[in-house]
């Protein structure tokens, strides 16, 4: 019955070794973008800011710990989202103007 | 279900659902998901369709602020994450100085925003001046989106920033402490999530050329 918060805190160390994944992800994407990898860039920067996010959402905003009803509504609004692009770009590139 | 808190200290019986307020809050967020993920698909199509417009407009960014503010928004997402393990462990004095090293933080995102948007107008280029008029039609739809994006991402700073003041002043009033705390928690969330926009609006509009 109990589910107190204090179930879930958070170390300090935990939260800066989530901030030197973080850096260390940002300094690849940069350099992904430096090198150049052709028409893989844009979706290799992307990769990585989705890689990225999923941190932020896990560990900072502590989804790891929550309720599996607010994990499955966020993941349910991100699967949203990636179909409403979809959809979008198949009406992109298949209209006929 | 079972966290619904009861405050003794008040005459009528308060009761605070977290676990409401906090998926309240997450709600929310998907609003502003949405908000940003509308305008990142509008930039999304005009790249596929102006993609050589984007290309010489995006080379007028500067990367280096860019990529400043990115190591700053990070540092102060670990900072707030950190006051809210400070609160849960009854640390007041360090949780109040964690919020306030965000607060900075904040302010030095502001200042870099300050400058970046000050040489984009020594260049006029801005929205509705002669130069941008005469631009590519690309490279006016770049600036423009450059200009809505970070501009509502630097609005949401300045909210984030008002939301963190109001929690680092109940923290120190006691309002917010171990027992209590969805606010602050509500409030760290809001800034994550302005790191999290800033994850994408990075690498989209400052790094890729």
């Amino acid at each position: 019955m109990e589910d107190h918060h204090d179930n879930h805190v958070t170390s300090y160390a935990q939260n800066f070794k989530v901030l030197l994944v973080l850096l260390l992800l940002t300094i690849s994407t940069i350099l992904v973008v430096k090198l150049d990898l052709g028409h893989f860039t844009v979706a290799m920067a992307l990769f990585l800011a989705s890689v990225k996010t999923t941190i932020v959402l896990t560990y900072f905003m502590h989804l790891k710990g929550e309720k599996l009803i607010l994990r499955l509504m966020v993941g349910g609004v991100f699967l949203l989202f990636a179909i409403i692009v979809i959809i979008t770009f198949i009406d992109y590139y298949f209209r006929i103007i | 279900m079972s966290t619904t808190e009861h405050s003794e200290h008040s005459e009528h019986s308060e009761y605070i659902d977290v676990e409401t307020g906090k998926m309240g809050m997450w709600l929310f967020l998907f609003t502003e998901l949405f908000l940003f993920g509308g305008l990142f698909i509008v930039y999304a199509v005009m790249r596929a369709r102006y993609g050589e417009d984007f290309h010489h407009a995006a080379l007028e960014l500067n990367a280096f602020i860019g990529a400043t503010n990115t190591v700053v928004l990070l540092v102060s997402s670990m900072t707030v994450a950190m006051s809210l393990t400070a609160i849960q462990k009854s640390q007041k004095n360090l949780a109040i100085g964690l919020i306030f090293v965000t607060l900075l933080l904040a302010i030095v995102f502001m200042i870099n925003k300050y400058f970046e948007y000050g040489h984009k107008f020594e260049l006029h280029l801005y929205p509705g001046s002669d130069v941008m008029r005469n631009l590519p039609h690309g490279e006016i739809m770049f600036f423009g989106l450059y200009f809505l994006m970070t501009g509502l991402h630097l609005f949401h700073v300045v909210v984030g920033g008002i939301l963190l003041t109001i929690v680092m002043l109940r923290v120190k009033s006691g309002k917010i402490n171990k027992e209590h705390f969805l606010l602050h928690e509500n409030g760290a969330l809001y800034w994550h999530l302005v790191d999290l926009i800033w994850i994408f609006l990075f690498p989209l509009l400052y790094l890729i050329t």
